[in-house]
């Protein structure tokens, strides 16, 4: 057994270390840092400069554009991407529908989409839930009936993360109403721009428009678009959630979170010093950071399992991932709270954009109890918390 | 022992609960009042003033209405399930209580009459950049200047200061700025010259301000409570602030819980409602503890608030805003999350409930600020700090 990262390994993560803090714009970076929206601008331009590199999409096969690197190598260039705060790849590009396009898609299509999703020519958003379906996904009613060379596509999707950028959504829909539940559905690929798509804003509780729903109205989609086989598609959206594992308990993204905790806690006025000289504070954020550094080390496990086993099935323990990863992100922004304090109270008034007139002696605390607000997704999105328990107690401990 | 309301303080929350209901019956309401100029409803304010709502916590002699504890606490349960946006709690609760404790009878005589019809709004300018939540952490100065003051400093996250006629502002007439002692209050009209207002919506939905205070002239008569005496008559204040909070947030947590009830009952996953899932019912148990063990506190702190004697008094009503706070913390999460995405939408009324609970902690100190104000008091049973159980 050996917790330390090799000296190759070491010398990995100062080249990607370098890279994220001296080639990704610090400004973007900063956005990521207090919370703030980025722009479409903003994705893109970060995405392509990872991309330049090699660097958007190196998990995946490598004719398309991935890398040759080991499970350890992935796991230290994401957790260095969130240190550095630099945005993730756009999600539903490199995480989701890249992969499966990879995995399932036709030669077409994977010539058509896989280098234009890895540089963010096309802007993906994920089409899985909707009102009625939720953590009950597989019921899910948006129809495709196959009329010639076309599915025509009615229904409702929900929840879309980012739709308002999308070029296209990938989409579950139900392809056999008579087939029980999951063995009914297939995925599509559609473009935004097809006739019959609106697309409307829900906007969330601290204000930011992030999520849309979209409709569907007699939507003309291609059989080329069809990905894979007819009514195999939640086949592939298993192997889309499964992928979407990776990193997903952003312990880099908490780790940075905590560390501008501390550094504002340290500026932060309280009693005759600042606050971080309170001990019961000081208390609080180190219950976290062991917490932390508890999941660091499971998720290392994890990590190593699968490259001693060579593949990419995902380890029972992974599933602890998700939940704990989740409550610690939500920790630091609770935090974060703490530490604005009184001042947590003003709304945001600046969006994205930073700007001199605003009269607040802390200027980012505006942002604390939108990020307070906005992470309550984390438990809920990707497979609540709970489905998440459900899911450990029936695969793991066998109940 | 009685927990039950008189037939007038039942009428008296029975009547608040149908204006609210009428005023705040929907969310597009609340918005559309929200959006006005002063980010609340002047022609509700004034049926506040109609009902005899700011006239509850004075005397009958000061032009109130004689009420107490529990008859602001139906008031403000009440405006909490409406999540009310009128600046009751910052006039009558806050301002009102610093004029009605400190105020000389010219003062009073002053303001009350105008607080009580309506036409007298106030705010209470105390925090500061570095105070956080200790009160007596004054930088702001205020020196003798003739027979008046000389006001500078400036003042954060003022509640409601932006639709405020009159500031009560806390001021170091002498002594260093974290000194219990030299602290004076005055009454500083709103439109005084070096008086700079600048207001902002708040996470709520409410408004708050960042107000700048450079020459301010006062006179004698801005005076609220003795010169340089005036933090035990803010500690009084925010004392009552609690109470109010308490039970304003008691009300929230109340609807809160009912709708996420509700919801459980109706949301469909898995071929039924989800509250077919056990893990679901005891959340919901959960959050149903954390909501009486709040209201428990909520009229600890309507029996305590004119407590005589004062280290127990203000242990007391520290320990209301820790059980509040928490139980806030609990109810409101569960709540985003039981409901899952829906639960996070602006559009849904649960997420402003959750969005309220949460300021609520921050206002008048947050969970460590009061714990440690009851484990220095060494707690709130007495005899338990006696070496022994002789001589009880
Ligand atoms: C900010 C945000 C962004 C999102 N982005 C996307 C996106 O881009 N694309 C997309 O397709 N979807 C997206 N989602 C949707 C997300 O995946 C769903 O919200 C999630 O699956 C939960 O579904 P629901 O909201 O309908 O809650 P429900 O499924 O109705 O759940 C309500 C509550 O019941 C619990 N529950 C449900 N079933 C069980 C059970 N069997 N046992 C115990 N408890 C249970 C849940 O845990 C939850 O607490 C997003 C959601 C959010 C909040």
């Amino acid at each position: 057994m050996d917790l330390r990262f090799t000296p190759e390994e070491t010398a990995f993560r100062d080249e990607v270390r370098g890279f994220f803090r001296t080639q990704v714009p610090a400004e973007i970076r900063a956005k990521v840092s207090e919370g703030r929206s980025l722009t479409r601008e903003d994705y893109v331009t970060s995405q392509r400069i990872l991309n330049a590199r090699g660097y958007a999409v190196p998990h995946w096969p490598k004719e398309w554009g991935g890398q040759d690197w080991t499970p350890i190598q992935r796991y230290i260039f994401t957790e260095e991407m969130l240190l550095a705060a630099v945005p993730l790849p756009l999600q539903f590009n490199c995480y989701m529908v890249g992969p499966v396009i990879a995995a399932f898609g036709s030669q077409a299509q994977k010539e058509k989409h896989l280098a234009r999703i890895a540089n963010l020519d096309e802007w993906w958003c994920q089409g899985f839930s909707e009102p009625g379906a939720g953590s009950d996904l597989a019921s899910l009613k948006t129809r495709a009936v196959r009329d010639g060379d076309h599915y025509i596509v009615n229904g409702q999707k929900t929840w879309t993360t980012l739709g308002q950028y999308a070029d296209w959504i990938f989409c579950l829909v139900r392809t056999d109403p008579a087939a029980k539940k999951q063995a009914g559905i297939s995925f599509i690929l559609i473009d935004m721009t097809t006739p019959g798509i609106t697309v409307r804003p829900i906007i969330t509780l601290e204000g930011r428009h992030e999520v849309n729903e979209v409709f569907f109205d007699n939507v003309k989609v291609p059989v080329e678009n069809l990905v894979g086989e007819e009514n195999k598609g939640w086949d592939y959206a298993k192997f889309l959630l499964a992928n979407e594992r990776t990193g997903i308990a952003r312990i880099g993204l908490s780790k940075e979170r905590l560390a501008r905790v501390k550094r504002l806690a340290k500026e932060m006025p309280a009693g005759e010093g600042m606050l971080w000289d309170e001990r019961d504070f000081r208390d609080r954020v180190m219950n976290v950071e062991i917490e932390l550094k508890a999941l660091e080390i499971t998720q290392m496990r994890v990590v190593a399992a699968q490259g001693r086993r060579g593949d990419n099935r995902p380890d029972p323990a992974s599933s602890i991932l998700k939940i704990k990863g989740s409550q610690l992100q939500q920790a630091t922004t609770e935090l974060l709270l703490e530490v604005a304090g009184p001042f947590a109270l003003a709304a945001p008034v600046r969006t994205g954009e930073l700007s001199n007139d605003w009269p607040f002696d802390y200027d980012w605390a505006d942002a604390a109890a939108a990020s307070y607000f906005n992470n309550r997704k984390v438990s809920i999105y990707g497979g609540s918390n709970e489905i998440q328990k459900n899911i450990i107690a029936k695969a793991v401990l066998g109940l | 022992m009685d927990f039950d309301l008189s037939p007038e303080q039942t009428q008296l929350k029975d009547g608040v609960e149908r204006l609210i209901g009428s005023a705040y019956g929907s969310l597009e309401q609340r918005n559309a009042r929200a959006a006005g100029p002063l980010g609340f409803s002047e022609k509700v304010w004034a049926q506040f003033a109609e009902m005899g709502l700011t006239g509850i916590p004075f005397s009958e002699d000061e032009g109130g209405f004689g009420g107490g504890p529990v008859e602001t606490l139906a008031v403000m349960e009440a405006l909490g399930r409406g999540l009310a946006l009128e600046p009751y709690f910052a006039t009558v609760v806050l301002g009102g209580s610093a004029v009605r404790l400190g105020g000389t009878e010219a003062l009073k005589a002053r303001i009350i009459p105008g607080i009580v019809e309506g036409t007298t709004r106030l705010a209470l300018a105390v925090t500061e950049k570095q105070s956080r939540y200790d009160l007596f952490d004054v930088a702001t100065t205020a020196r003798s200047d003739g027979d008046g003051f000389l006001i500078d400093g400036a003042k954060s996250v003022v509640v409601n200061g932006d639709s405020a006629d009159r500031l009560v502002v806390s001021a170091r007439t002498d002594g260093a700025r974290r000194d219990r002692e030299g602290i004076s209050l005055l009454l500083v009209p709103a439109d005084a010259p070096g008086v700079t207002i600048h207001g902002y919506p708040t996470q709520d939905g409410g408004r708050a301000a960042e107000i700048s205070l450079a020459q301010v002239r006062v006179g004698a008569d801005a005076l609220i409570g003795q010169a340089g005496n005036g933090l035990p008559v803010l500690e009084r204040v925010a004392e009552f602030a609690i109470a109010a909070l308490a039970a304003e947030a008691v009300g929230i947590m109340a609807a809160l819980h009912q709708m996420t009830m509700d919801y459980l009952k109706t949301r469909q996953q898995f071929g039924g409602p989800i509250a077919q899932f056990q893990v679901l019912q005891h959340r919901a148990v959960d959050m149903f503890i954390a909501l009486e063990q709040a209201r428990s506190m909520a009229f600890y702190a309507a029996m305590m608030v004119e407590h005589a004697d004062a280290a127990e008094r203000a242990a007391a009503l520290s320990a209301v805003k820790v059980q509040i706070n928490r139980s806030c913390r609990l109810v409101g999460q569960e709540a985003v999350q039981l409901h899952g995405g829906i639960g996070m939408t602006m559009e849904y009324l649960g997420a402003h409930y959750f969005k309220r609970l949460t300021m609520i902690e921050s206002l008048f100190g947050d969970t460590p600020h009061h714990l440690r104000h009851v484990g220095d008091a060494g707690g709130l049973e007495k005899w338990a700090n006696r070496q022994s159980l002789q001589g009880q």
